[in-house]
């Protein structure tokens, strides 16, 4: 009997020890809470694992090991995460954010990847007052959107961008006598590779090229012999291929094995991806893509080291850059102005940040200071375009041959 | 009767969540109603004549495509009577051209089907319109999709209530039972499979019109996801596709367990729902309440 109580007692003293503990512990580290529904799940589960969830979990650990997110005040806040699975559904993802914003109430939630689902969940952060700092969406309305939703803010250009930039880059190629005036292009049959191709034919024809080739062909192709072939007798110096991973990688494959050698040979997403050189088989030297880094920067040195650690895989030199750029901006903005969703809009808006591409500030909600073609040079991925921008690398041409 | 009444009560019930629940709890009653009218229209057709139709997410994807085409031209009334239509002719004809197709075929082509659909868009686009990608921009607020899809609901209670009511619906379960037989007794099979099939396309077609305006962005590859067709074959075998109220009975749990599941478990969604499938078709060939009406049986015989 005796025993018993003395049982009950040493319980009731510990729970009171607990009980006493617990609300000091929660009260010392006040937390922020930042929410996000990816694509785990489903067709876009590729891209979101490559440019968007490391970056996030990457972000989140360096600003937790430095003991959380600054406020104005000096002091620190630990963020605390909520994430969801949008398994590729628009629907899915759209319900996320209804859940984000009004069932845990989190303080700020960070966007999707990809263009559609970032359109997909403009509409509901501008109704719940949350900034979105859209990183992975490229679209050619982007100047239309930010005027739609002032608190939205587009990261990462238009197909339009891409497009025309690759034009000048050949076009001033072509001026200095390096290639013809023959382009072959093939381009995916999807939003991106459409944008790109619309934007770059009146643009290359412009810069007084002639489209010897121009093919389009369905996602999801796997053989690309008919279209490497066809490219290679058009007797164009210039090989585009505005199209997406899978075909990226196929497409080099092949033009590998046909010992297809044009001067310059672009390929789309997946052409700035870490395994590309191992596609190659290390024999990437000279391909040019899509995006690009300005490898000199010791700020990208550090972050793809950083990334490295943490991940355990180098990020891709396109969007992966620019993705944490923007969560450095909205670091800063909160650290300036606090947790209010206007405040923290409005900074975005007017403010300049300090980030690993470089000074950031936004014209009209947009990041317009883009790398929008790069070239595998000497194992980097560099900037090549535009060409006088800051720490642009002058483009190698014609490109090694494979082997 | 009695049964419909009880749904229809039930619907009014939903229709007015939106004045007691935030946002969430109103995406939560989409997806569910959704989801359930998905299952139902899927049971309609291919609970009697066991055709398992994987071509759910061609007719859905139709539906939200339309809308993106044809929201700036149309008042929205008549945006969703045109995804009807394009809908019921879509289901004509490849209902015309592909229910002689016995069981194992019919599967195959369906899941074709969406795909079918989704390239054929897609060169248009680029052939013809040169641009990939819609955009919808509607003041439609949650809550008006919502109604629109209770709205849809109550016809679907209505249809399966007269369906099995009708000479139709005893011609189907004999289809069901035994092709043969329903021939020799003087059923039009293929007439009867068609109208069942349109019907059901019909209903799946408007779902994806009316929700697609939550989404903005449409593109081929998100609106022929081909998620929704699975989702919806294992709600509504779970349920019990040859009940009436199977559907409802497969949908509104399961989805809410996937709900659930993204939150708890957001790393292992396809492996649970693989394994799902395969508890479903192993454990519960017939559904929920076949199951259920099994062990009362049993009960009953034991006694």
């Amino acid at each position: 009997m005796k025993n018993v109580t003395r049982r009950a007692l040493s319980c009731y003293v510990s729970a009171m020890a607990i009980g006493l503990a617990l609300p000091s512990a929660a009260f010392a580290a006040e937390t922020v809470t930042i929410g996000y529904a990816v694509s785990k799940s489903g067709p876009n589960a590729g891209g979101a694992g490559i440019s968007t969830i490391p970056n996030y979990e990457l972000w989140v650990h360096q600003v937790n090991e430095k003991g959380g997110l600054l406020l104005p005040d000096g002091s620190r806040a630990m963020i605390e995460v909520v994430e969801y699975d949008d398994r590729s559904s628009a629907e899915d993802a759209v319900r996320a954010i209804e859940r984000l914003a009004t069932q845990d109430k989190v303080d700020f939630i960070l966007p999707p990847w990809g263009t559609g689902f970032n359109l997909a969940i403009a509409p509901l952060m501008d109704r719940f007052g949350y900034p979105q700092l859209a990183a992975t969406a490229v679209t050619d309305m982007a100047p239309a959107l930010a005027k739609r939703w002032d608190r939205s803010f587009w990261f990462l250009g238009g197909g339009h961008d891409y497009g025309d930039a690759l034009a000048s880059l050949l076009g001033d190629l072509k001026e200095k006598g390096q290639i013809n005036d023959k382009v072959a292009a093939v381009s995916v049959a999807d939003g991106f590779g459409i944008d790109l191709i619309d934007a770059a034919r009146p643009a290359l024809e412009e810069a007084g090229f002639d489209l010897v080739v121009d093919t389009t062909y369905p996602a999801g192709t796997s053989d690309f012999a008919t279209m490497i072939s066809g490219a290679a007798g058009s007797g164009a110096d210039t090989f585009i291929a505005f199209s997406y991973p899978p075909e990226s990688f196929g497409l080099t494959k092949e033009a590998q094995t046909a010992g297809f050698n044009p001067k310059v040979f672009y390929v789309g997403v997946g052409g700035a991806f870490p395994i590309y050189p191992n596609v190659t088989g290390g024999i990437e030297e000279g391909v040019m893509s899509v995006g690009g880094v300005d490898a000199a920067s010791p700020a990208i040195q550090e972050y793809f080291a950083a990334h490295q650690e943490m991940t355990g895989k180098l990020p891709d030199s396109w969007a992966s850059a620019i993705t944490y750029t923007t969560l450095e901006v909205l670091e800063q903005a909160i650290a300036r102005v606090g947790l209010d969703h206007a405040a923290v809009a409005e900074e975005i808006a007017n403010g300049t940040f300090d980030t690993v591409i470089g000074e950031v500030t936004l014209q009209d909600n947009q990041l317009r200071d883009l790398w929008l073609t790069g070239q595998w040079q000497d194992g980097q991925f560099v900037a090549v375009a535009p060409a006088d921008r800051d720490g642009a690398s002058d483009p190698v041409v014609p490109k090694p041959a494979w082997d | 009767m009695i049964g419909s009444l009880i749904a229809l009560a039930a619907l009014a019930l939903v229709a007015c969540g939106p004045y007691i629940l935030d946002a969430y709890g109103i995406g939560l009653l989409i997806g569910a109603v959704s989801y359930t009218i998905l299952a139902s229209a899927w049971a309609m057709f291919s609970g009697p004549t066991r055709y398992i139709s994987l071509a759910t997410v061609a007719f859905y994807g139709t539906g939200a495509y339309t809308v993106a085409v044809l929201s700036d031209a149309l008042p929205w009334p008549l945006v969703l009577a045109s995804a009807a239509v394009i809908g019921g002719v879509l289901a004509l004809v490849v209902g015309l051209s592909t229910l002689r197709l016995a069981g194992i075929y019919f599967v195959i082509f369906s899941f074709g089907l969406a795909e079918l659909i989704r390239q054929l868009i897609t060169w248009f686009e680029v052939s013809v319109s040169g641009t990939l990608g819609r955009y919808i921009f509607l003041d439609l607020e949650p809550r008006h999709v919502l109604w629109q899809l209770l709205s849809l609901a109550a016809v679907v209670v209505l249809i399966t209530g007269w369906i099995h009511r009708s000479r139709i619906g005893l011609a189907l379960k004999v289809i069901g039972d035994d092709e043969t037989v329903a021939a020799h007794a003087g059923i039009n099979l293929a007439r009867t499979k068609l109208i069942l099939f349109v019907l059901s396309s019909v209903l799946i077609t408007l779902v994806g019109a009316i929700q697609s305006p939550r989404w903005v962005y449409v593109e081929p590859g998100i609106v022929f996801n081909p998620q929704v067709s699975f989702l919806t074959v294992i709600m509504a075998l779970l349920g019990g596709a040859t009940h009436r109220w199977g559907p409802v009975l497969g949908a509104v749990p399961l989805f809410l367990l996937f709900e659930w599941l993204s939150a708890r478990f957001p790393d292992h969604f396809s492996i649970i729902l693989g394994l799902l499938f395969i508890g479903v078709v192993f454990l519960l060939p017939d559904g929920v309440l076949a199951a259920m009406q099994k062990l009362r049986k049993k009960k009953e015989a034991a006694a």
